[in-house]
């Protein structure tokens, strides 16, 4: 039995109710610090609720909240950013008509003082930062000036996530992030995950693509209809038994098995 | 020959191949810049206009200095509702009762000061008030019940110019109230600040050195700057600093380009929108007061349709009726394009009710550019 000291963030016996739809029915997740934690689920799994229990958007029904071993209650997703958990949805919450440097630092820009009187957005100082927290993530971009319309949907995810660890996230729960995206792209939004472990963050994954989630997770997290069907540690289980888990069994037997064959030739 | 040519193009297809290595740092002409900025299109509108206009109306005292004046007026007016418009539209809302508010603005200025004998300063001061809590009413309205602004203003458009007909039957028996000038012209403070034009010593100096034209008694032609260009340029200036270079500026555009992505990075959404309803409704009633002030009356159909010539000039400017972009200067040189049009057609040879169609024709074309121009700078690799 490890202690609490050795959780970020922990949801323990969770429930939530809509009306008398049980969304989510006594869930226990626990977030080890500096792990990505992958949380697989199907669609209408209860990801979704599960997630925005998390930042704050739903308080629990049943069941306790804690970060750092306290019980916490969330008034609102502010409350949770406050105390370092940043989420990423899968709009991103980016404006693509606006610059990098604009999008990097809406809602918390950087002011100085004109003539030591009027104060205006630090416009050089927005470019300069932006550019810097993306080339360390290794997303080159042409000009932290350019609009983010022109930017790939891996690039985008990359800026979502680089300005949640910017502003302090210690906890980063990201949605889906690789759903919307091509094969290499997913790899670097992969890597950036990577990254952001190899930096102290802990990281909550969700997706359904087990291919996405078992090279890069530490633990798992199976969701299937609200309940949770146990967590794992990477050497616990294999990836074949992973996905048979995420799939249900004997249905997609057959396409494990080819996926077998396909690793062997 | 082709001994020579051969080596040559190895040379530039090496040079292809080094470019598009580097093709993430390339830089970007100063021309390629300009071109994807906002209020392109407007400034090139304007320029093509002056040359029209140059063509058909150079000889004709357009191009001198009382002629300037006259077109410079009708863009200064329509300007200052167009930078609220502008501002406005960039955080992805319209208002439509800008027309009726102008109206209104000028019956609660003239009206208190006619028949109920507040002084003139009390009576501006409060319709400046009554226009802010009108346009405070708009935004929380729009905000609260989250229908769409066109409608929460299209009923305040009706509203407004009704209780303007109202008020004016009511007090005067007749849809003009008049008188108003001389009351402003007896304030000192109101007149200064609203009345005529200023700078009279900087012109006739002008005109003693001759820069200027004289009249026969030796006055300037034209005796001094009109005030509502000086308010035009200070709405300007101040609200074109505030978008590019503040904080509620970055607010605004992200505000009016995502409005769900802005309160999730914990911009205020509803205090950016509302205030801006706000200082469109100010703009509007500075339009009124500087009309009533200037025209000497306050009538029940000042403001018609301005609401559209507004919206069009921000648009000729950039601003995408959507939100979210969009630029102050664009949107002052879509106005100086109206006063151009309204008034150079006069001094040409074509009949004036071709203006319309003119105007009708300059916004389509100006729509067309600016997405095209929009959809190059956003263009997705």
């Amino acid at each position: 039995m490890t202690s609490n000291d050795d959780y970020i963030l922990q949801l323990e016996n969770v429930s939530k109710f809509f009306g008398t739809v049980i969304a989510l029915q006594e869930v226990t997740l626990r977030l080890r610090r500096g792990e990505v934690h992958c949380l697989l689920g199907d669609n209408g799994a209860g990801k979704s609720t599960l997630i925005k229990t998390l930042a704050g958007v739903h308080s629990p029904s049943r069941g306790r909240y804690l970060v750092d071993g306290k019980e916490v209650r969330f008034a609102s997703p502010r409350e949770a950013l406050d105390h370092g958990i940043a989420t990423v949805y899968q709009d991103l919450a980016l404006v693509p008509l606006m610059s990098v440097a604009r999008n990097f630092f809406a809602g918390r820009e950087p002011v100085r003082k004109l003539l030591g009187l009027i104060p205006v957005m630090d416009i050089a100082h927005a470019a300069r930062v932006s550019e810097e927290k993306l080339a360390e993530m290794g997303i080159h971009i042409r000009s932290p000036h350019q609009a983010v319309g022109t930017m790939s949907g891996g690039e985008r995810q990359c800026l979502a996530i680089a300005r949640a660890i910017h502003f302090g996230a210690k906890v980063l729960i990201l949605d889906e992030p690789t759903a919307a995206l091509g094969v290499k792209q997913s790899c670097n939004v992969l890597k950036l995950i990577h990254t952001a472990r190899a930096r102290g963050i802990s990281v909550i994954f969700i997706t359904h693509n087990v291919h996405h989630a078992y090279p890069i997770g530490d633990s798992f997290t199976l969701l299937n209809r609200g309940q949770s069907m146990g967590t794992f540690c990477k050497d616990e289980l294999s990836k074949e038994t992973l996905l048979d888990m995420m799939a249900g069994g004997s249905e997609i037997q057959s396409l494990v098995a080819e996926l077998e064959g396909r690793a062997a030739a | 020959m082709s001994a020579t040519t051969s080596p040559m193009q190895a040379g530039t297809r090496e040079n292809e191949a080094a470019m598009q290595a580097d093709e993430r740092v390339r830089r970007l002409s100063r021309w390629h810049g300009f071109v994807n900025r906002p209020e392109f299109g407007s400034i090139a509108g304007t320029m093509l206009v002056f040359v029209l206009f140059g063509i058909f109306a150079g000889d004709s005292g357009m191009f001198h200095l009382d002629g300037v004046m006259n077109w410079a007026q009708v863009a200064a007016y329509l300007g200052i509702i167009a930078v609220g418009a502008c501002l406005l539209m960039i955080a992805g809302e319209f208002d439509l009762s800008i027309g009726s508010m102008i109206g209104f603005a000028g019956m609660m200025m003239a009206v208190p000061s006619m028949f109920l004998h507040w002084p003139i300063w009390l009576s501006v001061l409060f319709a400046f008030a009554g226009c802010m809590v009108l346009g405070w009413l708009n935004g929380y309205l729009v905000m609260r019940t989250r229908l769409p602004s066109f409608i929460v203003t299209l009923a305040f458009m009706f509203i407004l110019r009704g209780l303007t007909l109202v008020l004016s039957t009511y007090f005067s028996n007749s849809t003009i109230v008049s008188g108003v000038g001389e009351k402003v012209g007896s304030d000192p403070v109101v007149s200064a600040l609203f009345q005529g034009s200023t700078l009279h010593g900087v012109f006739a100096w002008l005109a003693r050195v001759g820069i200027i034209d004289k009249l026969p008694d030796g006055e300037p032609i034209v005796a001094g700057m009109p005030k509502v260009l000086l308010w035009w340029w200070l709405m300007a200036i101040v609200a074109g600093f505030v978008l590019s270079r503040t904080r509620f500026g970055n607010w605004i555009f992200t505000v009016g380009g995502d409005s769900a992505a802005a309160q999730n990075v914990g911009v205020p959404v509803r205090r950016v929108k509302i205030s801006l309803f706000v200082f469109t409704a100010f703009c509007a009633c500075l339009f009124g007061v500087l009309q009533v002030a200037d025209v000497g009356s306050a009538a029940a159909d000042r403001g018609l349709q301005k609401e559209f010539e507004a919206i069009i000039a921000a648009v000729i400017g950039g601003a995408l009726l959507t939100g979210g972009y969009g630029s102050v200067l664009g949107a002052c040189f879509g106005a100086l394009i109206f006063g151009v049009v309204q008034i150079g057609i006069s001094y040409t040879s074509f009949d004036s009710d071709w203006y319309r169609v003119f105007l009708g024709a300059m916004l389509l074309l100006a729509v067309l550019f600016n997405h095209y121009v929009r959809s190059r700078a956003t263009r997705s690799r």
